[in-house]
Order: structure tokens, then sequence, then C-alpha cells
């Protein structure tokens, strides 16, 4: 049972939502863009976040696409995990979305909601930190696209009442070659000590890694390692580990070691797998 | 889709179509559909476990798609068909579970049922892997796993025997 009480409303178009949002933000309602909801439920329950009301936008046309549109694939916000994975137009998108919770959770949780998420590891973003792709995002000011380089650091920096409609990727960047590795310490389901996703570009590397920070990242800095053939590797996956962003996670899921470990090992095998 | 007809703050008056009968009920827009069907509806099949997303024992059909009904509002089924438990009374999924005996304690098999009955419609030609996969959103507390496991798989011989034949 959720302990407080919150307003529902469900608006049928993007300026239906950006009005609500001002409308009840003035009232002071602290309102929260709804889309799966599955974090929203998860940390009212636990009396974390308070919102005054809730506005869906499920029922909104442009956040429900998955379709091509000229060279570039575009997916709204509210396009579910496992809804992704079944049509698959983005193998490597499919697969990271594949290791989020489980089947029937992915059947709630959506694309949009994953990335804008509270918990730390919010890995559909690491295929559209990988492909470069751009976000749609709607506000008071009105719609705008940027890159998602610009807009996720992080987490989704979003302004007050903005919310993400669409994630646009050139259609370039699908059938790349690519590895997705999510290692766990037990089972199949739960949340990873490392997970890495990488794709092969005119022959360098792209990685992007979740778990082993306390948010996901791409590091350029990371990549030039990863590339310099004039390392093995070995040398490589050792070198690359010194160049994480921020301090690695130490936590009930492994330890800060184990961590590194595992992450050596797994960028080993990206290497491996993609002839880098 | 019209407008949610709202009684006072956060209070509303929804529709939809549960096990092939129409209901109106009552909720906050605070309350999770598993709420609105065990306490509003009085349809207790589905169990509340953890409440959090985790355990599937809330498990049932929206629009034949399984979802854990602890992690979404009563307020989204708004015009929706909900599937329990309690529709699938008479399912070869369910006489299977009872015949290969795929319960200990018996709090898990709803969500088993309605999840298996899911996967049924949705991906009649499932293979070992895609059942895996769907499979790992349920947890069986009394370690039935094996029996389960066997449950479905006979459900899905079944299906594809009734397919060739």
């Amino acid at each position: 049972m959720i302990p407080i009480d919150f307003e529902y409303y469900r608006p049928a178009s993007i300026s239906e939502a950006v009005e609500s949002f001002q409308y009840l933000n003035k009232r002071k309602k602290n309102p929260m863009y709804y889309a799966g909801g599955t974090e929203i439920i998860t940390w009212a329950r636990t009396n974390a976040i308070h919102p005054g009301a809730v506005i869906d936008i499920k029922l909104i046309p442009e956040c429900n696409v998955m379709d091509f549109a000229e060279n570039t694939l575009v997916i709204g916000s509210c396009v579910t995990l496992s809804a992704l994975s079944m049509v698959n137009p983005f193998p490597l998108l499919s697969e990271s979305a594949t290791g989020a919770a489980d089947q029937t959770a992915r059947n709630k949780i959506t694309l949009g909601g994953n990335i804008c998420g509270r918990i730390h590891f919010r890995e559909a973003v690491l295929p559209l930190l990988l492909a470069d792709s751009r976000m749609v995002i709607a506000g008071q000011q009105g719609i705008r696209g940027v890159p998602v380089h610009d807009v996720f650091l992080e987490q989704m920096r979003l302004a007050e009442g903005e919310f993400i409609v669409q994630v646009i990727t050139d259609r370039e960047y699908l059938s790349l070659p690519f590895v997705h590795f999510k290692r766990r310490q037990i089972g199949n389901v739960g949340y990873p000590l490392v997970t890495l996703a990488a794709l092969k570009k005119d022959n360098q590397v792209r990685a992007a890694f979740s778990g082993v920070c306390a948010f996901p990242f791409r590091s350029l800095e990371i990549e030039q390692v990863l590339n310099d053939k004039a390392l093995t590797p070995t040398e490589r996956a050792e070198q690359a580990i010194d160049k994480l962003p921020a301090p690695v996670l130490n936590d009930t899921e492994g330890s800060a070691g184990y961590r590194k470990f595992v992450l050596k090992q797994t960028i080993f095998e990206a290497l491996s797998k993609l002839g880098g | 889709m019209p407008p949610i007809e709202l009684f006072d703050s956060a209070t509303y008056s929804i529709q939809f179509q549960v096990n092939s009968e129409w209901r109106k009920v009552r909720v906050r827009a605070a309350d999770t559909l598993l709420d609105a069907l065990r306490e509003g509806l009085g349809l207790t099949g589905s169990k509340s476990g953890c409440d959090n997303g985790d355990c599937g024992t809330c498990t049932i059909l929206v629009n034949g798609l399984p979802i854990k009904s602890c992690i979404m509002l009563a307020v989204e089924a708004d015009g929706q068909q909900i599937t329990t438990i309690e529709g699938l009374a008479n399912s070869p999924v369910l006489q299977t579970f009872a015949e290969k005996q795929a319960f200990q304690c018996g709090y898990c098999t709803p969500g088993f049922i309605v999840n298996c009955h899911g996967l049924l419609n949705i991906h009649p030609d499932a293979n070992e892997e895609t059942i895996r996969i769907w499979l790992e959103s349920n947890i069986c507390r009394c370690t039935s796993y094996e029996e389960i496991r066997e449950a479905v798989k006979s459900v899905f011989a079944a299906h594809s025997a009734d397919g060739a034949s």
C-alpha cells in the first residue's frame, strides 16, 4: 500500500501534459511525470518520495512511437522494455533492456522511465550513449532536440517541467557489431556487479558501463585506452580501470575490489569478442 | 478514452473489465491495482507478497500481458481488460499445475499460472530459453521450481500436440 495520496492526470497530448505540470506546480502539488511508474510506486510506498500529483504520459501518441523515419529510428519514451526487445529494431538496446528487472516487470517499465530512474543502474541509456542518440524533450519552452551526451551526465538533467518524448538514433548504429555483458554475483535476475555494453564503429571500440560507479557512463578516456593497439588486451583492461570517472561501488552486490576484478575480466572479454 | 470521474481530491471512479465482466470501483489514485482487486473487488487470488515488483505472486493479465499488479496503479487500469487467477479457473494451465503438483504452500501458484497463461497466449511456440526467462519473474519460496518447470513444459507440449493434430 502506498501511504500517501496524490492526484492522477492523464493528458492526451504533449502540450496538455506540460500545461498540467505548470498548473500543478503553481499549486505546489510537486507533480511528477509518470510513464511505467514502477519506480514512483516503489519509492512512494517506502515514503521516499511524496508527489502530490502524477501526470501519466502514456496516452500521448508521440511517446508510443517505435518506427523508422528516414535514416533514423524513433522510439517513444513510453515504449516498454519488453516491446523494445520483442520488436528488436536496435539489438544492443534490446539486450540492455532484457537485462533490466524481469519479464513481467519489463512489460511495465518504459524506456524513458528507466533512463530517468533514481536507482543507479539505468541501463537502457548505455546503447544510446554509444550510438550518440538524440533526445526529444518537451517543456514549457516547447520541444527541443538535444544530444544524449548533453543531457545525460550521470543522470538525466531535465529542467523543471520537462519530460522525454522520444529517443532518436541514426540507423547506421543499429547493425554495428556489439557485445553486452551483465555480470551478477548470483543468479540471473537482480542488480549487476558490472554491466558493459560496447560496439565497434570505424574500427574503434566504444564502451559504456553501469553498476561500476554510482551512475552509468561512457568515458572517452577509457575508450582511448581500449583502442590503444600498442598495448596488449590485458594491459588495456588493466589501464582502463585506472581511468574510471568515480569511485567503484562497494555495496551488498559486491566489494569495490571484486567489482574491479570482474570489470577487468569483462573488458578483456569484450575486446576479445569485438576483435579490439 | 473519456476522462476519469473525480469524486474528491485523489479519489476516482474507474471501470475495467475483470474476468470478462465490467466492474466499477472507486479508488485512491495511490491505490495499486492489487489493492483494488483484493480490497475493492474481493478478488483475493492475486497474492500480496513483496509489494515491490519482485516476487510475482500478484501477477495478473492486462490486455493479455502478464504484469505485476503491485507496480501498477488501479487508475491506470481504467478501460483495460484484466484477467486474474479467478478468471482462469478452468484453464488447461491450472489443471496441469494441479496434476503435476506444481506447488507446495501454493502462495506463489496463482502468479505462476497467470504468467504461464500469458506466455502461452503471446508465445505459443516458446522455446526452453523463453520459458526460462519468463519464469524468472516469479519466485517460489518453497522451491517447487522443478515441479513448476515440469508443469509448464507439459502445458507447452500439450499445446504443441494440439496444434499438430
